[in-house]
């Protein structure tokens, strides 16, 4: 079979798998009840139709969201021992590690879903702009594309699930909040901070803007991650 | 076929293969054997592709494992040791993802998930969860799964661990028949399955090969001696030691009395000669009743432990 067929072989199981364990609907519902409950709790106090606080909050949430959704990519493989079926099947390391990053990705965006309900109803209640909601689902899902990418990365590097979702949210912490927490550093230095971190680009894209430099930075992160994940399986022989 | 020369293999400072060199023909079924930790499951984690090597080559077909890859994972079959499969997958669906990456076509999918069922004896379980499965029936799932394609190379890591003993005789069967026309590696611990099943067996202990060659050939070259005991009625032991040790090849005589009385005669023997008409002609010159002749099978179990002694 063709190279694509065998990444979509990959990648159907991946997404089937998240499916059967009940794991799937426990992580969508902490989702939902976690931004439902952020962005509900403030919206009335402001009075006004908008999504912006239900963004603003995302980059947090899916620091620790998305690395519960691919910490067992890898990870669990390696432990059972299916890994050794896996890569002696004939798919190539691309196909694996893509196959597994795209049903990550899948599954973030399923996520989203249920979360279009908030924008119905914020519709119903007001005059809303539709810019920064269309511009703040993209940016959702290259966030969550960037951030699942992270944590193939992680999940490649040991077989201990829980390690993999640490290591997977301490570096998605890091890229949402670096601007943040390095407040104090000189401008200069800080301009530059700002731009390698994620929350950033995704303000920016979530503002309803598509610049290609956030699109650009994205598409780096994931290019990064992924091809970092591909040095260490390739380390593993 | 497969061609291995000089294969080394370091864990760390551990040396788990020692330059191994090896020529397996088309149409083998060569039986790896060796003790615990001796290098056996590292040789075909090599030979699949799945570890490299520290040094040395393996080519198939001409296709260097290192380099051609994707090519040789096509002409293999790999049966991992106790079968790691997907723990949450359903048994027909898991065989249809291998299909699938195998590049099965839909209507020849279907067809040969059929034929493998019926092969490996999986139709009560297809739709069974494979968590739930024994550990003989995930064996089965696992061999299903690495004759898939129908490859020219099958590799088989304790292929009958964890089977019954009616599914043991089954496999052997069915890897006889695979032998016929393709080339199987396997590797094992029992020693039986080698002599039943294996046209070549290569012993491996400490990461060096210590034996290869035919069962039958293993047991020539083996220096052992071995013993042929004789129940022999109305004989006196002075009498038997004057004519069986006149039978050449006869080093020694030895009589040790059996559970029912009767004397059992011991004869040491050595290795290369076939003696049992000799000791027939033997005791039919006598008037002696010979109740029991029995060989003691000079096992490839004596030549394994011989070979693979800790020294």
């Amino acid at each position: 079979m063709t190279a694509a067929g065998n990444l979509l072989s990959i990648f159907k199981r991946e997404f089937k798998v998240y499916f059967i364990s009940p794991i799937a609907y426990i992580v969508i519902a902490i989702f939902l009840i976690l931004t439902g409950w952020f962005f509900f709790s403030t919206f009335f106090l402001y009075n006004q139709a908008e999504m912006r606080d239900f963004f603003s909050l995302l980059p947090l949430i899916f620091s620790f969201i998305v690395p519960t959704v691919t910490m067992r990519l890898f990870s669990e493989e390696f432990t059972v021992g299916s890994y050794e079926i896996l890569v002696t099947l004939p798919v190539t390391f691309r196909d694996i590690i893509l196959g597994k990053f795209l049903a990550a990705v899948a599954f973030v965006a399923i996520m989203l879903l249920p979360t279009l309900s908030y924008t119905i109803s914020v519709a119903f209640l007001g005059e809303l702009d539709w810019g920064p909601v269309i511009g703040g689902y993209i940016g959702a899902v290259l966030l969550g594309a960037s951030f699942s990418a992270v944590g193939v990365f992680a999940s490649s590097l040991t077989k201990n699930q829980i390690i993999a979702f640490i290591v997977g949210m301490i570096i998605c912490m890091t890229l949402t909040l670096i601007d943040k927490l390095l407040f104090f550093l000189p401008e200069s230095l800080l301009g530059f901070l700002q731009y390698s971190g994620a929350g950033y680009h995704f303000q920016n894209v979530a503002r309803g803007i598509l610049d290609s430099r956030d699109l650009l930075y994205f598409a780096s992160l994931i290019f990064i991650a992924l091809f970092g994940a591909h040095l260490i399986i390739m380390e593993r022989r | 076929m497969i061609e291995i020369s000089n294969l080394t293999k370091y864990y760390g400072d551990l040396c788990a293969l020692d330059q191994i060199s090896l020529t397996i023909e088309k149409g083998n079924i060569l039986g790896l054997l060796g003790p615990n930790g001796a290098g056996k499951t590292t040789a075909l984690r090599i030979l699949t592709g799945y570890l490299s090597a520290t040094e040395g080559t393996v080519t198939a077909k001409g296709l260097s494992v290192e380099k051609d890859t994707l090519e040789i994972k096509k002409l293999m079959g790999y049966l991992p040791e106790s079968a790691p499969l997907y723990q949450n997958m359903l048994v027909f669906d898991y065989l249809n993802y291998v299909a699938d990456i195998r590049g099965l076509g839909t209507e020849q999918k279907g067809e040969r998930i059929r034929e493998l069922s019926r092969i490996c004896g999986l139709d009560e379980v297809m739709h069974r969860s494979i968590h739930e499965l024994s550990k003989g029936y995930k064996q089965r799932v696992g061999l299903a799964h690495a004759m898939m394609s129908d490859p020219e190379i099958l590799v088989l890591d304790e292929p009958t661990s964890g089977l019954d003993p009616n599914q043991i005789v089954e496999i052997r069967d069915i890897i006889k028949e695979i032998g016929k026309e393709k080339t199987v590696i396997l590797s094992t611990h029992i020693l039986s399955e080698v002599e039943a099943t294996c046209d070549r067996v290569v012993i491996i202990n400490q990461g060096k090969i210590v034996a290869d060659g035919s069962t039958q050939e293993l047991k020539k070259s083996s220096t052992s001696e071995y013993s042929l005991n004789l129940v022999l009625q109305g004989a006196e032991e002075r009498e038997v030691r004057e004519k069986l040790a006149a039978v050449g090849g006869v080093t020694g005589v030895e009589k040790t009395a059996a559970d029912d009385g009767a004397p059992i005669f011991t004869l040491k023997c050595d290795t290369y000669r076939d003696i049992r008409g000799e000791i027939y002609r033997a005791v039919k010159q006598t008037d002696w009743v010979l109740l029991e002749y029995k060989q003691e099978a000079k096992s490839l179990e004596k030549i394994f432990r011989e070979l693979t002694k800790e020294n």
